[in-house]
């Protein structure tokens, strides 16, 4: 299935390393994109794909906390708990969302749209509360701006909340 | 307030700056390259890296030209450059925006590295989580390819380069260059034990440097300004240069901070920082990420170069500055930095993997109000049989936050334990590990 539908994507990704081995998380980064996280066909696939067995895929995947193994909502909410976003507020923004959304941590809502998660520091430490929805991060969180990135994610799948390139302080222009 | 010249930052710095190759050139940029490629054998490119004083930026301070002299010079299978981008070291985020805002600038440091060691091909091990990331690299990598600074004949010489963006899939342990090694071969991120050292026997058992994106950062600026100019900014002979700090926890205006390394705590938080951000005082800080012991207002006038930080009991580390103000618990600060240790602990050692879940469980136990006389002991005994124990870093770091904290906040700890025992009924225990 990924190698019909993605045949140019694996033989470049292929081209890169010396030894097949190494294309290991490229891969399992692309079934979790298609699906939305790794099924097991997918790990069969990548298996014959790197000639390995499929436990050897198994066994690297387990390691990795981005990967899923299970399915999950369609939006991905990641909220960072670790020490630093928690100085600014992080629990708050955690229990709110819980409540908002009528989940515990861990849990998807019944209409299968958002898996709420906690996770350890995503790089965004001066910038939290924050959170990463699927590929996007979405920094210096309060309940209002949470709210409308909700509503816009319902609405139009993104929100023009999220994160550009990154830089904390902005550039101050100079003052005429 | 005292100006510093920005190196890394000073391209960004330029209001409407987009980090395009057309940008990136009209600064100045490639111009480090070309004179590489013009003029300069790759030994006298390390030379130049070892005069300037530069030292990784990663996290342990390793000089860098000496690292790239490490490396065989006679090899005659490849070699391969390693650019660290894991950054996941809670308190840091420069490598983000140095990627992110100007990614030219961390291409022409790896093309000038892998030049100076011999490597036909590097690879970006960048965090699985920074998509835009990898993104905005994987864009510059294709201009700069159009514009021949990548390919197999750069600038129509006989040197060729190739450079990939391969991403992580989410595990700390992965920024510990070996564990980075063997995640980049597509296995679980164990780090290995050293010696072997990478120089020799890194990538595929290959020769292998690996540098993180800051360390390579400044390369370029060394080539066109010289080795001199470098080793005169800063704390010379040991700390030179500048470095990004990234500032977070309780202060007006967190963000990344380049100044001359040498600038003093004090400065950084109270000057560049803004201060406290509200009228409750400083408690303790932390100063070079997660795994560097906590410091307090003693502190302050402590220099942020290597030596300065190491003779007070800590470590720069990862650059990492978190700042806590009076009110906040030390106890629940070292809780819950145990909480991301005990997540990222990789397994592979018993000190470790046990340690870092008896250790939380017994944070968790006295933060919970069931803490018992004698846990204070027991915490400092497991610590003292994890550090030093484990075959990398990881556990040392583990550790610093719950034996600093017990050194300079041991009242917090020990009030709670009264507490426990004041209040303690018959029932005994409390459970434990709700993770
Ligand atoms: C547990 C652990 C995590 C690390 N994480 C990172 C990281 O995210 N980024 C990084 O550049 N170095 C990290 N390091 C340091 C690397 O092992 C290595 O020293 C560094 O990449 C070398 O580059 P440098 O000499 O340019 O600093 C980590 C080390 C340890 C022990
Ligand atoms: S602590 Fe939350 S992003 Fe770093």
């Amino acid at each position: 299935m990924l190698r019909e539908k993605h045949h140019q994507y694996i033989a470049a990704i292929l081209k890169r390393y010396p030894v097949k081995r190494s294309a290991m998380l490229p891969l399992l980064n692309l079934a979790q994109r298609e699906e939305g996280y790794v099924s097991e066909a997918a790990m069969k696939e990548i298996a014959a794909i790197l000639d390995l067995t499929p436990s050897q895929v198994y066994e690297t995947a387990t390691f990795y906390t981005m990967l899923n193994l299970k399915p999950i909502g369609t939006f991905h909410i990641q909220v960072c708990k670790s020490l630093m976003c928690a100085l600014v507020g992080a629990d708050e923004l955690i229990h709110w969302l819980e409540d908002h959304l009528g989940i515990k941590v861990g849990e998807t809502t019944s209409d299968n749209l958002f898996t709420l998660s906690v996770v350890e520091c995503l790089g965004s430490c001066a910038t939290g509360p924050m959170m990463q929805v699927n590929d996007d991060y979405y920094e210096r969180l309060d309940r209002q701006k949470v709210t409308q990135i909700l509503d816009d994610l319902r609405r139009n799948g993104t929100s023009p909340l999220k994160s550009g390139p990154f830089m904390c302080p902005e550039p101050v222009p100079p003052s005429s | 307030m005292a100006q510093y010249e920005k190196i890394l930052l000073r391209n960004m710095e330029q209001p409407g700056y987009r980090g395009s190759l057309h940008e990136y050139e009209r600064t100045g940029g490639y111009q480090a390259l070309r004179k590489v490629l013009r003029d300069l054998s790759p030994a006298q490119v390390i030379e130049a890296v070892k005069n300037s004083g530069l030292r990784g930026r990663g996290g342990a301070g390793f000089p860098t030209g000496i690292k790239w002299g490490f490396v065989p010079k006679d090899h005659p299978g490849p070699k391969y450059l390693c650019c660290n981008a894991d950054e996941s070291e809670p308190g840091t985020f420069k490598d983000r925006q140095l990627m992110e805002r100007d990614p030219h600038q961390l291409l022409e440091g790896i093309l000038i590295a892998c030049y100076a060691i011999g490597a036909p091909v590097a690879y970006i091990y960048i965090r699985g989580e920074f998509r835009l990331g990898a993104k905005i690299l994987e864009r510059a990598i294709e201009e700069a390819r159009g514009a021949g600074y990548i390919g197999p004949r750069i600038l129509g010489t006989d040197v060729g380069i190739e450079v990939y963006v391969h991403q992580g899939a989410g595990a700390y342990i992965c920024g510990e260059e070996t564990a980075l090694l063997e995640s980049l071969e597509g296995k679980r991120g164990l780090p290995r034990f050293k010696p072997p050292f990478p120089a020799t026997h890194g990538l595929y058992q290959k020769p292998t440097v690996v540098n993180n994106v800051e360390t390579l950062c400044n390369v370029p600026h060394i080539v066109n300004r010289g080795a001199e100019w470098f080793a005169s900014i800063g704390s010379p002979p040991k700390s030179t240069g500048t470095r990004i700090f990234c500032l977070s926890g309780h202060v007006k205006r967190p963000g990344n901070y380049e100044v001359p390394m040498g600038v003093t705590f004090r400065e950084l938080i109270f000057e560049l920082g803004g201060g406290m951000r509200s009228e409750k005082p400083l408690k303790g800080f932390i100063p070079g990420g997660a795994s560097a012991p906590f410091l307090t207002p003693d502190h302050l006038d402590v220099k942020m170069d290597f030596e300065s930080v190491a003779q007070a009991g800590s470590m720069l580390g990862s650059g990492g500055v978190t700042v806590m103000e009076e009110g906040t618990s030390m106890v629940w600060a070292a809780l819950r930095l145990m909480e991301f240790f005990y997540h990222e602990s990789c397994g592979k050692c018993t000190p470790c993997r046990e340690g870092s879940s008896w250790i939380l469980q017994i944070l968790q136990r006295i933060w919970a109000g069931g803490g018992r006389p004698g846990d204070l002991e027991l915490l400092e005994d497991l610590c003292k049989n994890i550090e030093g124990r484990t075959v990398c870093a990881f556990g040392d770091a583990e550790v610093s936050p719950v034996l600093s904290t017990l050194r300079y906040w041991r009242d917090e700890y020990e009030a709670l334990i009264h507490q426990a025992e004041a209040t303690r009924t018959t029932k005994g225990e409390i459970p434990v590990l709700t993770m």
